[in-house]
Order: structure tokens, then sequence, then C-alpha cells
């Protein structure tokens, strides 16, 4: 199996980077019209890494298009996504590959500027990304007239501030524009009139890092890797109940099984698997009866949920359904950005409800309420974060009723028996 | 917190202008340097007090309305008088079901510390945070700028008395 994303040993020196093959596919895209490599990036048929799965070729014929000057692209690397930590690693292990990776995407786009955005909470990897950074212009991969091609880049980068909305790229952008970071109704899209209104691309930190072996070794070569609509490989965030949590590097396209008992070391402590989310907490949660599901953007949304983030969230046989789903709510009212009331109102409803059957003060009707709610949210809101809200919690409701309901009749099975050490037995 | 100095007269010192200045640069818009511009405010007075967001609008050339209305916005900003310590503790789901619950309560009954409270003695300010990247070492934390993982009840304490 190729890796090329992450490689053993962590790499930050450029010389190193250099060594294994690094910047040779800037020089690659260099020797190309930048027609050339959009269409190669669109023959790769690279979907990007940061939840929707959007063909990054397509992406980039729409800014290469439009007719404005200049043209700006942006890393999305504000990782917000519960259960994920992916970019982290390429950042900390790889910082070069993402700079090889804009610098290829702003000669195809013939953009002058690029911004990181990343997140606040990763102070150790901006220092890591800007020493990096300092590094590869001095070697004249960055700045005025990139190795000898006339080609000039500059990357900032921009430090978020703890807003998970801001991962949604309107946001984002309004963000780095020094805006609240609260999304735009789109169109236009931000291909056509992004960052000051001119054509932005936005990508993941990891929809970047493919661009070097795509353009190193070829459209062709590239497709062979992964599932035939999704090729190239995957990161997977693996955490929760496993022996073995941890970023793995594997094909688009391998089973979540095999991710889960293969790579990540089986259930924790030999105990039996009860559930995974397998994309970020914004994912619906699948039982164990799902776990043959290939691990791509096509594939995880026929099995009913969606690869989302890649974030691989493994649950045991001890954990309680409704506090995750309580959770999992919470975090979702709390990053409501406010703008649409769908959301904002929804997202607390189904908290305060979740809260109910967490405190032993369910009703009856509270999982209908549930599903009401949640059907009035999907598909009525500004942006995928409430739909998200919805889907989880109707995700868990389709799995798990029977847990919901014995919540409200008898209370938590699991604070009953005494196994979840967080939580006080309610009082019989 | 830096210095008394800079907060009664309540401008910039000449290390932040020089800063100041250098992220300008990055942005062909000046309000784009906002956000920056207000983490090294809260460096110069400690946190964003109104004279802080009064002398970035002032260096920015922005109504201060607009840099308020920003500011409010994101989390991570000191919008309070701080604890000299931010904790940000983890507990979205995969933290939780690794036992980061528990770690609040310990918070709680040995520091005095409540979400989104600071310790009497002034030392410690607690955020219950979402998640922050470190899912696969949870239950995780981060004091200030370190990250802390694998924690539990006898390492959290350990690592909190490291600061003082
Ligand atoms: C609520 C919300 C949060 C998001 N968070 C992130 C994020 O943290 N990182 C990211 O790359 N994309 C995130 N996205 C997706 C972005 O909007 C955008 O689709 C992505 O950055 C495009 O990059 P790609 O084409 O390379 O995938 C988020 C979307 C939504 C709706
Ligand atoms: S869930 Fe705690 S660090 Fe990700």
């Amino acid at each position: 199996m190729t890796r090329y994303l992450i490689p053993d040993a962590c790499i930050r020196d450029i010389g190193e980077y250099e060594k294994t093959g690094g910047y040779q596919g800037l020089e690659k895209a260099l020797s190309m019209e930048p027609g050339q490599v959009v269409e190669e990036v669109k023959k790769s048929g690279l979907r990007g890494r940061g939840g929707a799965g959007f063909p990054t070729g397509m992406k980039w014929m729409f800014a290469a298009g439009d007719p404005k000057f200049p043209k700006y692209i942006v890393c999305n690397a504000d990782e917000g996504e519960p259960g994920t930590f992916k970019d982290k690693a390429l950042l900390k292990n790889n910082p070069h590959i993402l700079i090889e990776g804009m610098a290829i995407a702003a000669h195809a786009l013939k953009a002058e500027t690029g911004y990181v955005y990343l997140r606040a909470e990763y102070p150790k990897e901006k220092e890591i990304l800007e020493a990096a950074l300092a590094q590869a212009h001095e070697k004249g991969f960055l700045g005025e007239n990139i190795m000898g091609s006339g080609a000039r880049l500059d990357i900032q980068v921009h430090r978020g501030a703890g807003a998970y909305i801001c991962g949604e790229e309107t946001a984002l952008i309004d963000s780095l524009e020094g805006k609240r970071g609260q999304p735009r109704l789109k169109p236009p899209f931000p291909v056509n009139a992004g960052l000051w209104g001119k054509p932005t691309v936005v990508n993941n930190v990891e929809t970047f890092a493919n661009l070097p072996f795509i353009m190193r070794a070829g459209a062709q070569e590239y497709m062979k890797i992964g599932a035939p609509d999704c090729p190239g490989n995957k990161l997977f965030s693996v955490s929760g109940h496993v022996e073995k949590p941890g970023v793995y590097e594997l094909p688009m396209g391998i089973t979540l099984k095999d991710i889960i008992y293969d790579h990540a070391g089986g259930i924790k402590n030999g105990k039996a698997l009860k559930a995974v989310i397998p994309g970020g907490v914004s994912a619906p949660v699948l039982p164990p009866d799902k776990i043959d599901c290939p691990m791509d953007f096509v594939s995880v949304q026929k099995w009913g949920s969606m690869l989302g983030s890649g974030g691989v969230i493994v649950f045991d046989e001890d954990t309680c359904m409704v506090q995750v789903a309580h959770r999992a709510l919470q975090f979702f009212e709390h990053e409501s950005c406010g703008k649409c009331t769908p959301c904002r109102e929804g997202t607390g409803w189904l908290r305060a409800i979740l809260e109910r059957l967490e405190t032993r003060q369910g009703r009856e009707g509270d999982i209908r309420l549930l599903e009401d709610v949640s059907r009035n949210i999907a598909g009525n809101t500004f942006c995928p974060l409430g739909d998200g809200a919805a889907m989880v919690v109707l995700g868990f409701l389709k799995h798990f009723k029977e847990e919901f309901s014995e919540h409200i009749e008898n209370g938590c099975p699991y604070g009953r028996t005494g196994k979840r050490p967080d939580r006080p037995a309610p009082v019989q | 917190m830096k210095s008394e100095k800079s907060q009664r007269e309540k401008t910039f010192s000449p290390g932040a202008l020089t800063r100041l200045e250098e992220i300008k640069k990055k942005y062909p818009d000046k309000r784009a340097a906002l956000m920056p511009a207000l983490y090294i405010a809260q460096d110069e007075f400690g946190w964003l007090r109104p004279e802080a967001l009064k002398a970035v609008a002032q260096y920015l050339e922005l109504p201060e309305m607009t840099v308020r209305s920003t500011a409010t916005f994101y989390s991570i900003y000191k919008h309070e008088q701080a604890g000299r310590n931010m904790v940000r503790l983890c507990t979205n789901v995969s933290c939780m079901v690794l036992g980061a619950s528990t770690l609040k309560g310990t918070l709680k009954t040995l520091y005095g510390l409540a979400p989104g409270g600071t310790s009497p003695d002034g030392r410690f300010q607690l955020e219950i945070g979402e998640c922050i990247g470190a899912c696969d070492r949870g239950p995780a934390m981060l004091v200030n700028d370190d990250l802390h993982t694998e924690l539990d009840t006898k390492k959290l304490i350990q690592v909190l008395e490291s600061y003082k």
C-alpha cells in the first residue's frame, strides 16, 4: 500500500522533505500551463476532504473561469468537527506537503495570495507551519519568481478564535475579513465571490496534501488507489473505545470493520462493539451490523450516514447512547451561530429534551417530539450545521429507539447498574 | 497583564505597534487585521477590556461597535478579567466516553472551578470546551497554549500544580 500523506517519521525540515520527492510535484506543475494543472486534477477524481467530498477539479474550474482578479486560495485548517484530528497530524508531521499543495493550487488558479485559516486550539502547529513557510520562502518555493517560473505566492496564517461554524467556508471567509463568522447565503459561491468579493478557492488541509502526489505520479496512477468514484488515500481519525486510537492513512473504500479491528486494534479491553460514528460527531451513528460499510463519500451515504471528516468514534457495549446524543446536541446548540431560527431554536429544543431523558424527567411523547423537531430543522437551515444536528438525533432514534424509551420509562439503564462512573445512580 | 503602564495610558506599547504594523501588511483590507489585532490587544491589556477594544478601533480606524461585534462572536478571546491560567477541558464525545465528566467534578471540588468561572485565588479560569483535536489521547485539556492528554484525576492535579 502506498502512503503519501503522512510519513513514518515526522518531516519538518525542508531538506528532508525534498529528499523524499518533496516539491517535485510543484516543479512538475510549474512546467505545465495553469489550465493543464486544473485538467489533471479534474482527471484525478480528487474529492475535497473537508467533509462534503466536492470534486476539487470542478471547484477549481469554476474559479479559474471567473474573469475577476486577484484570485485567492484559502486552506481550511479550522478542524472543529469533534472526533477529528487528522489535519493536525498533517500539520505536525508533514507541514511542507500543505505548502507544496497550496503552491500547486495557486499556480493552477493564478493566485498570488493564500491564507491558512488555522484553528486557535492549535498554537503549536501554528509555530511548526510558520517555520516551514519561512524555509519554503528561503528556498524559493514561495515568494517572488518561484523556481524561476515567474510565478509568485505569499501564504499567511490566520488564527481563528474558537468558533466551530468558521469551518463552514463562507463563515470562514467572513471571519477572515474580520467579521462575525456567520455563513453567507449561496449563491454566489466563493469560487465567484469569496474573499473581498473575489474568486476564492477554499480547500481542506488534506485536500491540498493530495496534490503533490497527483502531480508527481499523474492522475492515472492516483486513480489506481482507493475506491473507483473516490480515489486516493484518506486519513481516518480513530478515537473512543479502541485499543489503538490514532490517525490512519488508508485507501478510500476500506471497510469500517477493517479500520476498527485490523488497524485500530479492536474494541478496548475485549468488550463488544455497540455503535460507531463514522465521520465526526455530525455524522449519524451506525450499529454493529453496518460495519461492513466501505468508507468513501458515496458508500457511507448509501449505508445511512456520511464520511464527513473521517472521524471514526467507537463506542463499546457500556456506552449510553442518550448520553452521547445529549453531549452532541450540547455541542450543536453551543456552536449554532444564531443566524437562522430553525437551527438556533431547534438545537436548543433537542438538547433540552435529551437533557430531560438524561435526568430522568423524560415524558411520554418525548421521542415523537425529538423526531418532530428534527424533521422541522432538516432542510430548513441556512447551512448544514442544523441539518447535521437533526440527522444525528434521527440516527440515534433509528438504531437505538428502545434505549431512549427505556430512559423515559425507567431511567438510564447504565446509571442504574452503576456502569457509568460519571453520573450518580438515580435514587430508587 | 503585561504592564500596568500600558493599561493606564490606554494605548499600545511600541512592541505591540510593530506587531500590528506587520499584521496589517498581510491583508489588502485593514478590517481583516481585526482578529489578530484583538489577540495583541488582549496580550497588552490582559483581557478585552473596553479600553482594549477602543485602542483596536482607533488603530484600525474602525467604529468601536464593529470591533465589539466581531470580538463578542468568538469564544477564545478573554472577554472578562480572567484567571491567570486558562484551562480548557474537553468534554466532547470522545473525551466524555473516556471519563472527562469525572474530571469536571474534580475541578469543582478541588479548585472551586465551575464552568466559566475563576478559582477563588485567581489562579485558574475554566472553560468547558469542545473538541481540541486530541481525541485519540483523551481526556484532553489545554492550559493556556499547552496540551495535556490522557488525563485522570491524579494526572489532572499533577498538571495543574505546575501552573502558578
Ligand atoms: C458547520 C460546518 C463546519 C465545517 N467545518 C469544516 C472544517 O473544520 N474543516 C474543513 O475543511 N471543512 C469544514 N467544513 C466544510 C467547508 O464548508 C468546505 O466545504 C470545505 O472546506 C471545502 O474544502 P474541500 O473541498 O477541500 O473539502 C464545514 C462545513 C460546515 C457546514
Ligand atoms: S473529543 Fe476531546 S479532544 Fe476531541
